[in-house]
C-alpha cells in the first residue's frame, strides 16, 4: 500500500519535501538573529513560500550530471594538452584575449562563488537558499575548470604567470574587482539583482559570444569546452535571477522603486565593463565573430526588450543606461582599445594597430564613425611606430570614480570631446565618466569613496613593493609599479610586433609545418 | 589545422607553473590540479569597499576567527578534492545509493521489515533531516565567510554533502512509503520534548559569530558525536533486529562521515599545532560544544535504544576524545 501513496507524489511536491520542508522557523535563537540581512535593504517580503523555484535539482541528480560533464571536460583539455592544441590558434595575438580572461574572469567567478555562499548562508526561504547554494558550487566549478584550461596556456606564453596576485593590483583589472567587489558588499537582494539578473542574465550572451564563440572562431578547444560545458549550469543562473525580479516585484509595490534603482545601476556598471569585451570583438580576436555593435543590438536592445516588455507589467521600465549606450555601441571598442594601445607599457597582454585589412572590417562594420574618428588616429600611430616613436603614454590617467576606468569615452552629442563629470563630497572631489556613474556615486557616497583607485594608490605609494624609495633621486615610478605588478617588462608587455609570444609561436608553428 | 600533426613537435615549456604555485612548492614544478584550483586564489589585499552587512570586516577578513594562522593555506584537504574530483566522488557514492534504493524498492523489502524497527528508523532518522538542513546553513556560513580558498572550498562541498544527506533521509520517509511520517517528524523536532535540547542546540550554532568555531561545532563536534550514534549503532542496532534494510539506506551516511573526517581532522590538527593559543581555544571550545551535544543527543538515543542509550552515549563520547586528542585536543 506504501509504495502506491509514493509514486502519486509529483516532482514539485516531492522537491518540496527534499528542500523547503526541511527548514523551521528557529524560536530558540530570533529569527531575525538566524537571518539577519534581508531586511536592511528595504525589500519588503511578506511570503517566502511564494518563492518559485527556478529548477528543481537534488543532490544526487546534480552529482551525476555534473560528474559526467566534469568526465568529458577533462578528457578534451587532456587532449588539447597532449596534442600541442594551442600551436592550432589563428594567431598568436588570439592569446591576448586569453590573458585578459585569466587575469579578470576566475577572480569574478571566485567571488560568485564566495558572495553566492553568503546568500545560501543569508536568504531566509529554503527555495532561495538552495538555489543560491547550486549557483555558489558552479561559480567554484567554473573557476577552477577556467584556470585548467588556460594552464597550459601559461606553459608557453606570457603574460598569464602571476595572475593571482595581479588580479588585485593591476590598474585596468581594478574595473572589474570593482564591479564584483561592489556587489558582494551590497546586500543580498541587490547582489541577486547585479549578478543573478543583470550579469546572468541580461548581459550573459554579450559575454558568451566573444569569449566561447570568439574561442571556437579562433581554434581555441580548451576555453570553448569549458565555455560551452558551463553553458547548461548558466541556464539554472539566468532563470534563479529572473525569479527573484519577479519575486521581489511580486510580493510588494514598495520594491518597485529599489529594484528600478538596482537595474539602472547595475546594467550601467555592467555595460561599462562589457566595453572590454567589445574590444575584443572587434580588436583582439584575429577572426572576428560579430563587431560589438551586432551584438549590442542582437543581445541587448533586441533580447533585452522583449525582457524589459515582459517586466513592463510590474512596473519596470528599460535601464537608463540603454541611451547612453545607444549612442556608445559605434565608440566604445575603438576608444578602449585605443586606452589600452597607449598604456601597453603597463599591461600584462600585448596590444597591437590593426592591420589595413582589419581597418576596412571596422570601417564595414562601423561605417558612421570608424573612417571619421579612429581610422586616422590609427593610420597615425602607424605611421609614428614605423619611424619607430611607437607611443607609450607614460602619464597617470585620471579614473572614475565608480567604474575605475580612465576618463576616455566620449560625449554622447559630440565624440571628439571626451566626458568628464564631477562632484563634491564632504569637502573632496571626485571625478565620473558619465551621468550614470555620477548618479551611483550620488546615491551612495560613503561606499564608493572607498574605491581602491590604482591610479590614486600609485601616486600615494600604495603600489610598490616594501623596500621601495619614492624619495630616490633616479626613481622610476612605472619600474617600481611594474615590478609590485610582478610583470616582466618586454615579454608580457608592450606592441605584439616583436613580441617573443609572436616568434615563438611562429618557430613551433614551423616546425610542425615544415621538415 | 587538422591537416597537421602537432603532436610531433617537442616544445620546450617556458614555465611549468603559475608564480604563485612555483612559490609554495619552492621551485617551477609541475603542479596538480587540486594545487591550480586551490591556492591563492581568494583576494587578500586592496578590497574596494566593506560589507554593508559587516562594516566591521573586510570582505575576506582573518579576524572573523580568533584563531590565528600565519598561512592559512596550511589548511588542506588531504582528499585534495576541487570541483571536478569532488563530483566523481560523490557521482560513484549516489550510484551506491541509487542502486540500493532501487533493490530495497524492487524486492518489496519494506513489507517485510519488522514494525518496531520501522517505528524506530522513522521515529529516529527522519527528525534528523533537520539537523542536517542546520549543518548545510552552518557550513555556508564557513564557505562564505572563513579566511583562505583551501577552507572554503571543502566547507561548500560540505554543505553540499548535507543537503544531499537531508535529501537521503528524505527519501527514506518517502521510500517507506508514508509522507504523513516526514509530518510527524517534523512536528517532533519542532514540538516533541526529546528533540528539544537538540534543536535549541542547532539553533544556538547558527549564531555563532566565530567562523573556526562555527566549523569546528559543527563538522567536528556535532557530526562527531551524532554520526557514530545514528549511523553505527542504531543502524547496528536495527539490523541485529530486523535485517539491514536500514544500513543501506543509509550507507551514503556512513560513508560520507568517514570521507570528511578526513577534511574535518586536517583541518583541526593543522589548527592546533599552529600554536599554545589555538591549541587552548579549541580545546576550550570543543569541550563546551561536546557536552552540550552529547546531553542533546542522549533523550533520542534513548528513543532508539531504550535503556541501552546511556551505555552508548558514554561509549559514543569516549571515542570522541579519543578523536579529538589525536588531533592534538587535550579535552
Amino acid at each position: 500500500m506504501d509504495m502506491k501513496a509514493n509514486k502519486k507524489l509529483g516532482l514539485k511536491e516531492r522537491y518540496a519535501l527534499m528542500t523547503r520542508d526541511l527548514e523551521w522557523d528557529t524560536t530558540y535563537e530570533p529569527m531575525d538573529k538566524v537571518f539577519p540581512c534581508t531586511s536592511y535593504e528595504g525589500i519588503k517580503i511578506h511570503d517566502w513560500d511564494k518563492w518559485q523555484d527556478p529548477f528543481r535539482l537534488t543532490m544526487d541528480a546534480y552529482w551525476k550530471y555534473q560528474a559526467e560533464k566534469e568526465r568529458k571536460l577533462y578528457a578534451i583539455i587532456d587532449a588539447f594538452n597532449q596534442n600541442n592544441g594551442h600551436l592550432g590558434v589563428t594567431d598568436a595575438r588570439y592569446l591576448n584575449a586569453v590573458k585578459l580572461f585569466i587575469g579578470a574572469v576566475p577572480h569574478l567567478e571566485y567571488m560568485a562563488f564566495r558572495g553566492f555562499s553568503h546568500l545560501g548562508r543569508q536568504m531566509v526561504g529554503a527555495g532561495p537558499r538552495v538555489a543560491c547554494l547550486m549557483q555558489a558550487i558552479d561559480e567554484l566549478r567554473h573557476y577552477q575548470t577556467q584556470i585548467h584550461s588556460i594552464s597550459n596556456y601559461n606553459k608557453y606564453y606570457n603574460g598569464m604567470h602571476d595572475f593571482a596576485n595581479q588580479m588585485s593590483r593591476v590598474w585596468y583589472l581594478s574595473v572589474t574587482k570593482s564591479f564584483f567587489d561592489d556587489a558582494y558588499t551590497s546586500g543580498p537582494f541587490e547582489f541577486m539583482v547585479a549578478i543573478g539578473f543583470s550579469f546572468e542574465y541580461v548581459l550573459t550572451n554579450l559575454l558568451f559570444v566573444p569569449f566561447i564563440s570568439g574561442a571556437a572562431y579562433n581554434g581555441d578547444m580548451a576555453a570553448m569546452t569549458f565555455g560551452f560545458s558551463a553553458q547548461s549550469d548558466e541556464a539554472r543562473h539566468m532563470t534563479l535571477g529572473l525569479e527573484c525580479i519577479k519575486f521581489m516585484l511580486e510580493q510588494d509595490p514598495d520594491n518597485l522603486p529599489i529594484v528600478q534603482r538596482w537595474m539602472d545601476k547595475w546594467m550601467h556598471r555592467g555595460a561599462r565593463i562589457l566595453g572590454v569585451i567589445g574590444m575584443m570583438m572587434d580588436y583582439m580576436l584575429p577572426k572576428r565573430v560579430m563587431s560589438w555593435q551586432e551584438a549590442w543590438e542582437a543581445y541587448y536592445e533586441q533580447n533585452g526588450s522583449a525582457l524589459f516588455n515582459d517586466l513592463a507589467r510590474y512596473g519596470i521600465r528599460p535601464p537608463k543606461v540603454g541611451q547612453l549606450a545607444a549612442f556608445e555601441k559605434e565608440h566604445i571598442s575603438h576608444q578602449l582599445w585605443a586606452g589600452f594601445y597607449q598604456y601597453g607599457a603597463l599591461t600584462s597582454f600585448h596590444t597591437w594597430i590593426p592591420s589595413d585589412e582589419e581597418m576596412d572590417w571596422l570601417s564595414s562594420k562601423y561605417p558612421n564613425t570608424f573612417d571619421k574618428y579612429y581610422r586616422p588616429r590609427w593610420e597615425y600611430w602607424k605611421e609614428e611606430a614605423k619611424q619607430g616613436r611607437r607611443f607609450y603614454n607614460k602619464t597617470l590617467p585620471m579614473l572614475c570614480q565608480t567604474c575605475q576606468i580612465p576618463l576616455l569615452f566620449t560625449e554622447p552629442d559630440d565624440p571628439t570631446q571626451i566626458s568628464y563629470r564631477d562632484t563634491e563630497y564632504k569637502g573632496e572631489h571626485y571625478h565620473f565618466c558619465s551621468d550614470g556613474c555620477k548618479e551611483i556615486f550620488e546615491h551612495e557616497p560613503e561606499k564608493y569613496i572607498q574605491s581602491w583607485l590604482p591610479a590614486h594608490q600609485i601616486v600615494q605609494g600604495n603600489s610598490f613593493n616594501p623596500g621601495t624609495d619614492p624619495t630616490a633621486p633616479d626613481f622610476d615610478v612605472v619600474g617600481a609599479v611594474f615590478q609590485h605588478y610582478n610583470m616582466q617588462h618586454g615579454r608580457d608587455n608592450l606592441d605584439f610586433d616583436g613580441s617573443e609570444d609572436q616568434k615563438n609561436f611562429a618557430a613551433w608553428r614551423a616546425a610542425a609545418t615544415k621538415n | 589545422m587538422s591537416t597537421i600533426d602537432l603532436r610531433t613537435v617537442s616544445i620546450t615549456p617556458l614555465r611549468q607553473t603559475f608564480d604563485h604555485l612555483a612559490k609554495r612548492m619552492g621551485g617551477d614544478k609541475p603542479a596538480s590540479r587540486y594545487q591550480e584550483a586551490t591556492f591563492d586564489i581568494q583576494p587578500v589585499e586592496n578590497f574596494q569597499y566593506r560589507p554593508t552587512w559587516a562594516p566591521e570586516f573586510e570582505i575576506f577578513d582573518a579576524s572573523r576567527s580568533a584563531i590565528k594562522m600565519q598561512d592559512w593555506y596550511a589548511l588542506k584537504d588531504p582528499r585534495q578534492f576541487y570541483y571536478g574530483t569532488y563530483t566523481l566522488a560523490r557521482a560513484r557514492m549516489q550510484d551506491t545509493a541509487e542502486a540500493d534504493f532501487e533493490f530495497v524498492e524492487s524486492r518489496g523489502l519494506f513489507d517485510l521489515y519488522p514494525a518496531e524497527c520501522r517505528e524506530i528508523a522513522l521515529k529516529f532518522y527522519l527528525p534528523l533531516r533537520h539537523v542536517a538542513w542546520a549543518a548545510n546553513i552552518n557550513n555556508s556560513a564557513v564557505a562564505a565567510y572563513c579566511y583562505g580558498n583551501s577552507f572554503a572550498q571543502p566547507a561548500l562541498f560540505a554543505c553540499m554533502d548535507q543537503l544531499g544527506i537531508a535529501q537521503y533521509l528524505t527519501r527514506l520517509g518517502i521510500a517507506f512509503g508514508d509522507t504523513d511520517a516526514l509530518a510527524s517528524a517534523k512536528k517532533a523536532w519542532l514540538e516533541g520534548p526529546e528533540w528539544q535540547d537538540l534543536r535549541r542546540l542547532t539553533e544556538n550554532s547558527m549564531v555563532v559569530e566565530d567562523v573556526f568555531e562555527l566549523f569546528l561545532a559543527q563538522n567536528l563536534v556535532f557530526d562527531g558525536l551524532l554520526f557514530p550514534l545514528a549511523y553505527s549503532h542504531v543502524e547496528n542496532a536495527l539490523t541485529t533486529r530486523g535485517g539491514p534494510l536500514v544500513s543501506m539506506l543509509t550507507r551514503f551516511q556512513s560513508e560520507w562521515f568517514a570521507d570528511n573526517g578526513k577534511w574535518v581532522d586536517a583541518t583541526v590538527k593543522t589548527a592546533a599545532a599552529e600554536s599554545e593559543d589555538n591549541k587552548a581555544l579549541l580545546a576550550k571550545w570543543t569541550c563546551y560544544w561536546r557536552d552540550r551535544m552529547a546531553a542533546a543527543l542522549k533523550p533520542i538515543a534513548a528513543l532508539a535504544l531504550g535503556d541501552q542509550a546511556e551505555g552508548v552515549m558514554t561509549e559514543v563520547v569516549d571515542q570522541f576524545n579519543v578523536r579529538a586528542r589525536k588531533l592534538g585536543l587535550p579535552v
